[in-house]
């Protein structure tokens, strides 16, 4: 019972969450404007900014949190490690690289880089996954492959922007994440595959609370691990490199997102799943307000103010509540 | 017949631990493997339960090859305690036993009255009721080996794999476990198959024993034929004297010294 209600409280979270960050901003728009700009007044002023501006990057906004906190929720069970998230698993780092491989190689192709980015996410993960198969994947080889491959990646991004540094300026906002400038178009390169991962996962929080359990009491509740955790492991770098590609290295929120959920609401997936959809969507909405008001007209990118208000915060959780075992 | 591994091979690591093992399990009875460490014993259990996939060689449940039945088929009549697993902080003995359930659960569907019915029954049996609401993490060590149990028991198998049940638990635990497994085999005619580091509990629990010795069995039979100075001098270099126990009727020793 206190976990649905607890689940109650994230989904208005959500919402609160939304019409804040669809009304705050240069012009300022009650819930209600915002409900009949959208609804009944399509030809007003209000209906502009919010349907064309406001309203797609609040949306991305939501669909990140959702993509990198599943993402991260997933491959903690999965890897069975606190500190596993999409970075473990080589998405970021290799997602980075090759963004900026195209926007400082390749700059006239600057709108592949999305796609590129998520290719590049997915290759790196099945990658990793191949170099530390050995009569199966084990969870710690897995880290290990992950941290070395994304070091890899990284020296190489460091050694680009080393080379190229009078192209690195138009980098830095990928490099932080940043929701600047989104456009229907980019809720494109990310809904499809946010949709996916829930209606894979809605059916599947038993499977992970299983595997959680250890590989051969799963292999004895009759769950295929190896096959299992492969498609855990596909599954989260879709979703992370979707994010990824849309608005940049945003990490944090694949860390600690789960975490903090599983603080409120438990460790069970049943729970911790819908949990992080709405909680990753609201963190993400509030930061990205946030990024835009605070030093308004100018906008420091929302990666920026995640950690800096995030970790902290974590950080009180953590002294506070002793679950992370 | 319930099992059978027909010159099995298997790999730890990159070392060959298992040179032909042909092994046989009836119904209903306990069988326990035992070796010095390094003879393969533990890779046995693993490769019978399915957890590991020998080099060569098959295992068979009622005569069919294993690789030929889905994982979650086989679930349904095999249960596995292994030594490693985890359980989170914050999972409830109730919650545990019911993922026993979860080979029985088609896709997506949550348990029923049915499922309710047997995870209180498999509480019941391993005396969990008091305890259902517990957090597993805050129970003590035989309580939590009691909780396993039970989870494997809401599998309602037919067959029940357990990799040394007794390690790191207090003498009291360890019988309680041991006397737990004896009553289901009884009480269900569960088979049971268990890797067992003390040969006394061994030759005082089990109807048959196979002795391993540097990936070969050494020998195999009732515990009386197994328990004797020369096998335990050859196998476990030890010397010994040899008694019986009246009261369970069993033979036990006590080690003299390394040879």
């Amino acid at each position: 019972m206190r976990k649905s209600a607890v689940l109650i409280i994230l989904i208005l979270l959500s919402v609160i969450s939304f019409f804040l960050s669809v009304g705050i901003g240069a012009v300022k728009i009650s819930p209600v404007d915002i409900v009949r700009s959208i609804f009944y007044e399509q030809d007003s002023v209000n209906y502009q900014i919010i349907w064309n501006v406001r309203i797609p990057r609040t949306i991305t906004a939501a669909l990140v949190g959702i993509s990198l906190s599943l993402s991260g929720a997933i491959l903690q069970g999965v890897m069975r490690n606190p500190l596993a998230s999409p970075n473990t698993i080589g998405v970021s780092s290799s997602a980075g690289f090759s963004a900026l491989l195209i926007l400082i190689l390749f700059p006239n192709y600057y709108n592949l880089v999305p796609l590129g980015a998520f290719l590049g996410a997915l290759l790196a993960t099945l990658f990793i996954y191949s170099l530390s198969y050995k009569n199966g994947a084990l969870p710690t080889r897995l880290i290990l492959a992950g941290v070395a491959v994304s070091s890899l990646f990284s020296a190489g991004s460091n050694g680009l922007m080393t080379f190229y540094p009078d192209r690195v300026h138009g980098v830095i906002n990928f490099m932080v994440g940043g929701l600047s400038a989104i456009t229907w178009k980019d809720i494109n390169m990310i809904l499809p595959y946010t949709i996916l991962g829930i209606m894979i996962l809605i059916f599947l929080p038993n499977r992970l609370n299983i595997l959680i359990l250890g590989d051969e009491i799963a292999t004895g509740l009759g769950v295929n691990v190896e096959r299992t955790r492969l498609i855990f492991i596909i599954l989260s770098s879709i979703l992370a490199g979707s994010a990824v590609s849309v608005v940049g290295l945003l990490s944090f929120v694949g860390l600690i997102v789960p975490h903090m959920t599983r603080m409120f609401i438990g460790s069970d997936y049943k729970y911790l799943f819908p949990g992080s959809i709405f909680f990753g969507a609201s963190v993400v909405m509030i930061c990205d307000t946030l990024s835009r008001v605070l030093f308004a007209p100018a906008e420091i990118p929302v990666g920026v103010i995640m950690s800096a208000f995030g970790a902290p915060f974590f950080l009180y959780l953590l002294r506070k509540k002793e679950v992370m075992k | 017949m319930k099992m059978e591994g027909k010159s099995l091979y298997g790999k730890y690591g990159d070392k060959l631990v298992l040179k032909g093992i042909d092994i046989k399990i009836e119904n209903g009875e306990i069988v326990t493997i035992i070796g010095p460490n390094g003879s393969g014993k533990s890779t046995l259990i693993k490769i019978l339960s399915r957890c590991l996939k020998p080099m060569s060689g098959n295992v068979f449940l009622e005569g069919v090859d294993i690789t030929k039945i889905s994982t979650k088929e086989i679930a349904k009549k095999v249960a596995i305690l292994p030594q490693v697993k985890n359980v989170s902080y914050d999972i409830t003995v109730e919650g545990l036993v019911s993922y026993g359930r979860y080979p029985h659960l088609k896709f997506g569907k949550r348990i029923g009255e049915k499922d309710l019915e047997i995870i209180h029954w498999a509480l019941e049996k391993t005396a969990l009721t008091n305890l259902k609401d517990r957090y597993v993490n805050t129970l003590s060590g035989g309580e939590r080996q009691r909780a396993w149990i039970a989870m494997a028991l809401a599998q309602k198998p037919e067959v029940l794999f357990l990799d040394e049940p007794t390690t790191y638990l207090d003498i009291s635990y360890q019988l309680e476990v041991l006397e737990l497994v004896k009553e289901l085999n009884e009480s269900l005619g569960l088979t049971v198959i268990m890797v067992l580091h003390d040969l006394n509990q061994a030759a005082r629990y089990s109807d048959n024993i196979y002795v391993l010795k540097d990936g070969e069995i050494f020998q195999y039979g009732r515990p009386k034929n197994i328990i004797e100075s020369k096998l335990l001098k050859d196998v476990f270099r030890i010397e010994s004297n040899i008694y019986t126990d009246e009261v369970n009727n069993c033979p036990y020793f006590i080690a003299n010294k390394i040879i």
